[in-house]
């Protein structure tokens, strides 16, 4: 089985958000990056339990700068095969869904992966436009995958629920939490990524058709006020005068 | 006798307290430092850290309250690979350079001293001698398995009565054919109870002192357990015990004789303890820097006074000044530059400077401090073996007196 993984660059969920420019760049300043946890945790290590079971191979792709590069040599330490990045500064989610599209085309992936969102800006687009693209079936939150030759069986978050679908290779999935565990790499690992294939592919030059403007932080939310529970005359007082809810 | 192969196998206890407060840690880096460090040293940090907080954190202050070794911790230190990773991958090992092995150790320590220990001796004490002193068919044989955890190694030099004088040793082997028997005794050595080999530093007829390998099976060999320990409590220590063992000729490290090979393997173990004690360092200040961003007296943080702030901004400064000294040290070691004594001086400075920045923390924690809540006093504790063993910080004063004299002060 050939299994492409497509990989983003997040800031650590720790990272203190703030914005350059008036308010049209983010600021990366002192800002540390890790893969999105979604790509890694659960589509990768996926991907790769996939492999050790039923042989094949797994690549990572990422759209971005040579930045990226240590992110992307995660993967690699984490046990992907080999690495593509497509050295373009990504700005929508569809020209890099065309860019990821454009590349898998010709490669016959049996299966492309993706987590179901980003952690900072959240649009789970890419997957669900990539496999249009691609004219496969998309099968979004995913968490629970089994392959039997070139059929799979895949669980799926729904509100309040679970689906189950079928679907046969080639196809396209994005990754929720539960489709695997995170792997921690070892220094093995560490070491054999940096004599794993890094391919660098130039653009094909997809349109951008949405450029982000400006960004604005939310407001940011007042203190908690802790009330002793035997003073519930305070609580009702400050819900009622200050916060004003009651 | 002790039966190590139990301990060792045994699942992760399912008695075990897990704390369920969360490892808020998160590194300090004043100087940039990290600009210094190769992609694969902050992947290989990074590892460590995620491993700590999912295997450590949880459980090490029970495991420590209680004064038990979280032996199936052995294994999981093997699987990423903290067992000799700047020996070369053809053993199993990580082929990693100096600086990643000091930054893996920075954080095993951060989470604990005795999860360092139980690295760093397998490491740099018994996996390290069979590598530099060793044969090849030893290397083979025992390197292999010492880096997947199959085997847990231990290193004997101290004795009862010869700590900071190991040339004075009494442990001895006498020729048999063959083989050589051993008689003698080692005292604190770290992970001898679950040992299933140990490189032992024993006087041969002519007094040269030579290394043996020492397998658990071999008859008259025990390791009593040290009872009572106040620090490194949740890392097992104990004696080496032998009564007329005979080990085979082939046993024997060949490649090296005299006090020069214990003295080696211990500048490696101190490297590695340079850079460990930073980490301790790091989590007693990120604890207090946090404690005191939220902890309110008199209508404000504690952080905002200036008495905590003078502890805060000392602790930071002396942390920088030791992360810059670890890293320095490991780029004389990358090109095998870094000598003893250059060891010494950052062992001696970096622990020294642990245990009082754990001291400084102990106090902004206020009472909160000496409970079990925060790592603070576990870390304390721990320290103070840290600062004694493998070369006490006395002794360390007295290796830098002498480089920078040329006097011998020992006499």
């Amino acid at each position: 089985m050939k299994i492409l993984v497509c990989v983003s660059k997040t800031p650590e969920t720790t990272s203190k958000i703030s914005f350059t420019d008036g308010g049209s760049e983010f600021d990366t300043n002192g800002v540390n990056f890790i893969m999105n946890p979604y790509d890694e945790w659960y589509a990768l290590v996926r991907a790769l339990e996939l492999k050790e079971k039923a042989g094949g191979s797994v690549t990572i792709l990422n759209v971005g700068p040579a930045a990226n590069d240590a992110v992307i040599r995660k993967g690699l330490a984490i046990g992907a095969d080999n690495a593509v990045r497509i050295n373009a500064e990504p700005q929508s989610a569809l020209f890099t869904a065309k860019e990821i599209a454009n590349y898998a085309k010709s490669e016959g992936f049996d299966l492309v992966m993706f987590g179901k969102e980003t952690i900072d800006y959240n649009g789970s687009e890419v997957g669900a436009m990539v496999a249009e693209l691609l004219d496969m079936p998309y099968i979004s939150f995913a968490n629970h995958l089994e392959i039997d030759g070139n059929k799979a069986t895949i669980s799926r978050d729904i509100e309040g629920g679970t689906e189950v679908a079928e679907v046969e290779t080639p196809f396209a999935l994005s990754a929720s939490k539960g489709l695997a565990e995170q792997r921690i790499p070892n220094m093995r690992g560490i070491m054999m990524a940096k004599r794993k294939p890094l391919t660098v592919v130039e653009p094909s030059g997809a349109e951008d058709l949405a450029v982000t403007v400006h960004f604005e932080l939310p407001e940011e939310k007042s203190g908690v006020t802790l009330i002793e529970p035997e003073n519930m005359e305070e609580l009702v007082r400050l819900l009622h005068e200050e916060a004003k809810v009651i | 006798m002790h039966t190590p192969v139990q301990e060792k196998t045994a699942a992760a206890p399912q008695q075990a307290h897990k704390s369920v407060k969360t490892d808020q840690y998160q590194g300090h880096d004043y100087y940039l430092v990290d600009d210094l460090l190769e992609d694969d040293h902050k992947m290989a940090r990074d590892a460590v850290r995620d491993w700590v907080k999912s295997e450590v954190s949880p459980i090490i202050e029970d495991y420590s309250d209680r004064g038990e070794c979280p032996t199936h911790l052995f294994k999981g230190l093997a699987e990423i690979g903290a067992y000799g990773p700047s020996l070369p991958e053809k053993y199993g090992c990580g082929g990693m350079d100096e600086i990643a092995y000091g930054i893996i150790m920075q954080e095993l320590e951060r989470g604990d001293s005795g999860i360092r220990s139980m690295a760093s001796v397998q490491g740099s004490l018994v996996m390290y001698p069979i590598y530099k002193f060793g044969s090849e068919e030893q290397r083979m044989k025992y390197l292999p398995k010492l880096a997947s955890g199959e085997f847990i190694g231990c290193f004997g030099l101290t004795e009862p009565d010869h700590g900071s004088n190991p040339g004075g040793m009494v442990t001895n082997i006498k020729d048999d054919g063959d083989h050589v028997i051993l008689n003698g005794a080692k005292m604190w050595i770290t992970n001898s109870p679950v040992a299933d080999i140990a490189v032992v530093w024993a006087k041969d007829e002519t007094g040269r002192i030579r290394g043996v390998i020492v397998e658990r099976d071999m008859e008259g060999f025990t390791t009593p357990k040290i009872n009572g320990k106040l620090s490194l409590r949740a890392s097992i220590t104990g004696e080496l015990v032998f009564e007329d063992v005979r080990v085979p000729k082939k046993n024997i490290l060949p490649n090296i004789d005299g006090l020069k090979g214990p003295l080696m393997c211990l500048s490696k173990a101190r490297y590695g303890i340079a850079w460990g004690a930073v980490g301790a360092a790091l989590d007693c200040y990120d604890s207090a820097l946090r404690y005191s961003l939220q902890r309110e007296q008199f209508g404000k943080p504690i952080g905002g006074f200036q008495l905590t702030q003078k502890k805060l901004a000392e602790m930071i400064t002396e942390i920088t000044k030791a992360q810059l000294l670890s890293w320095r040290l490991g780029t004389l070691a990358n090109k095998g530059n870094a000598t003893s004594a250059q060891i010494s001086m950052a062992k001696r400075n970096n622990v020294h400077m642990a245990l009082e920045i754990a001291r400084e923390a102990r106090q902004i924690h206020g009472g909160m401090g000496i409970t079990n809540e925060y790592p603070i006093m576990r870390h304390m504790m721990n320290l103070e073996t840290v600062l004694t063993y493998e070369g006490t910080h006395d002794i360390h004063l007295l290796i830098t007196g002498m480089d920078v004299t040329g006097l011998n002060a020992f006499k």
